[in-house]
């Protein structure tokens, strides 16, 4: 799992409201190269909640992200850089995600989550 | 279908190991998935202006449509409640992010932030009651809300369906409807037994661009249009797919040769029996007429 799924992904157990972000309990973390498009990043950084990429690249042992990305991006690229790995090359190959509020632990295998409901739960 | 598999058990069970190999090493499941794939992501009618997207494949199964979409250049998660089916799309290394999960639980996504989705043959599993707790039309009614909940406004999402009969497909499209999507459906080759493909094309809040199918006054149910292109006697009815297609065949950012050629080299690493590259590797074949 790359932090960009975990930046969307939240509890998705029902009457759960304080459901993201999901703590991040690293067991192995890899990291994968991925083709840089600063096109890309700079689609998606509108939609990201930024503290919760910062957190999370620094629980998967990556403290570099600023506290709040530049206001321009454009001519920026040592901060597109460290944005494009926290986002796309950091993998949580093993690991649990937690729920804020329930405690509820996702386990994650081979690099995907198991979000999968137990039936109280939906 | 003659035997339908939704009748026969449960996906998650249904699709175990044997059939989750079974069906990734039939070359003409892999053929037929990518052309269904191709067609859905030309109904998303994406922008076209080279920028990545980040997109949903709802039931991506072994990986087979995810891998349409980055041959598109497009960023994907996948879900799917078949963990044999994810480890296969783990061991051929396909690029988007994989999730176990139940669509019918609803997506667990936030507000607004994917851009777009696409479904290959897995949505009309959710018509069936697998258990007691299994009530299809409040399962359709979670996976559509919270679909139409993470989705950017003016984005589409493009199911490509096989209900078993008018009952479900009207289920399917009654749900999406009341949660909030506009659109209707496309259907491909109507006349044909065979080759008849139906896909629900739907767009979350203000309509950017209009759909291709028709819709009554209410903008309530929507008619069938009349799609159709017969390939064996070489004569199309429908110009304006055919339009559609050769633009998107022109797209700059489809992975070409260099993508093929990572890819191959990522299976040989593997070990796997890979044929060689040639000057042929990732041209276009003509066409067999
Ligand atoms: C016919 S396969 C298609 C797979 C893939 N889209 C493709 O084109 O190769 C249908 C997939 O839908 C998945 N599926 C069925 N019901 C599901 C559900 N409730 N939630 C998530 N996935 C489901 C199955 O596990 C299966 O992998």
């Amino acid at each position: 799992m790359r932090l960009i799924v975990h930046n969307m992904l939240s509890c998705n157990i029902r009457g759960v409201v304080n459901k993201f972000p999901l703590r991040i309990e690293p067991e192995k973390v890899i990291v994968k190269e991925v083709d840089f498009n600063p096109d890309f990043l700079k689609h998606m950084i509108a939609k990201i909640d930024w503290k919760a990429l910062v957190d999370g690249a620094r629980s998967m042992g990556y403290p570099e992200l600023p506290d709040h990305p530049p206001t321009t991006l454009e001519s920026d690229e040592s901060f597109l850089r460290k944005f494009h790995h926290s986002l796309l090359e950091l993998n949580l190959e093993e690991g649990s995600l937690v729920c804020p509020e329930t405690g509820r632990k996702f386990s994650v295998n081979k690099g995907i989550p198991n979000m999968l409901l137990h039936e109280d739960e939906v | 279908m003659a035997n339908r598999p939704e009748l026969l058990a449960p996906p998650e069970i249904f699709y175990d190991e044997t059939e989750a190999r079974k069906y990734t090493s039939s070359s003409r499941i892999v053929e037929i998935q990518a052309r269904l794939s191709e067609r859905a992501l030309e109904l998303l009618a994406l922008p076209e202006d080279d920028v990545p997207r980040f997109l949903l494949d709802i039931g991506c199964g072994s990986g087979l449509s995810g891998e349409t979409i980055s041959e598109n250049g497009h960023h994907w998660i996948g879900l799917d409640i078949s963990a044999s089916m994810l480890n296969v799309a783990v061991e051929r290394e396909v690029e988007g992010d994989l999730l176990l999960g139940d669509m019918g639980q609803g997506l667990g996504l936030r507000s607004g932030v994917i851009d777009g989705a696409i479904s290959i043959s897995a949505v009309q599993w959710l018509c069936n009651a697998d258990k007691s707790c299994h009530e299809p039309r409040l399962r359709l009614k979670a996976f559509f809300g919270s679909l139409y909940r993470c989705l950017s406004r003016g984005a589409r999402a493009v199911f490509q369906v096989y209900p078993e009969n008018i009952a479900q497909r009207e289920l399917i499209l009654r749900q999406a409807l009341q949660a909030g999507f506009g659109g209707g459906l496309v259907v491909d080759y109507p006349h044909s037994t065979k080759k008849r493909k139906e896909f629900l094309v739907l767009t979350c809040g203000s309509i950017q661009t209009s759909i291709q199918t028709s819709k009554n006054e209410h903008g309530e149910s929507c008619s069938e249009d009349d799609f159709s292109e017969d390939e064996e006697s070489g004569t199309v009815s429908m110009s304006d797919r055919n339009r559609a297609r050769k633009r998107q065949k022109t797209k700059k950012n489809k992975k070409g040769r260099e993508w093929i050629l990572r890819k191959k080299e990522q299976s040989r690493r593997k070990g796997n029996d890979v044929p060689e590259d040639s000057k042929y590797t990732g041209r276009k074949r003509k066409s067999r007429f």
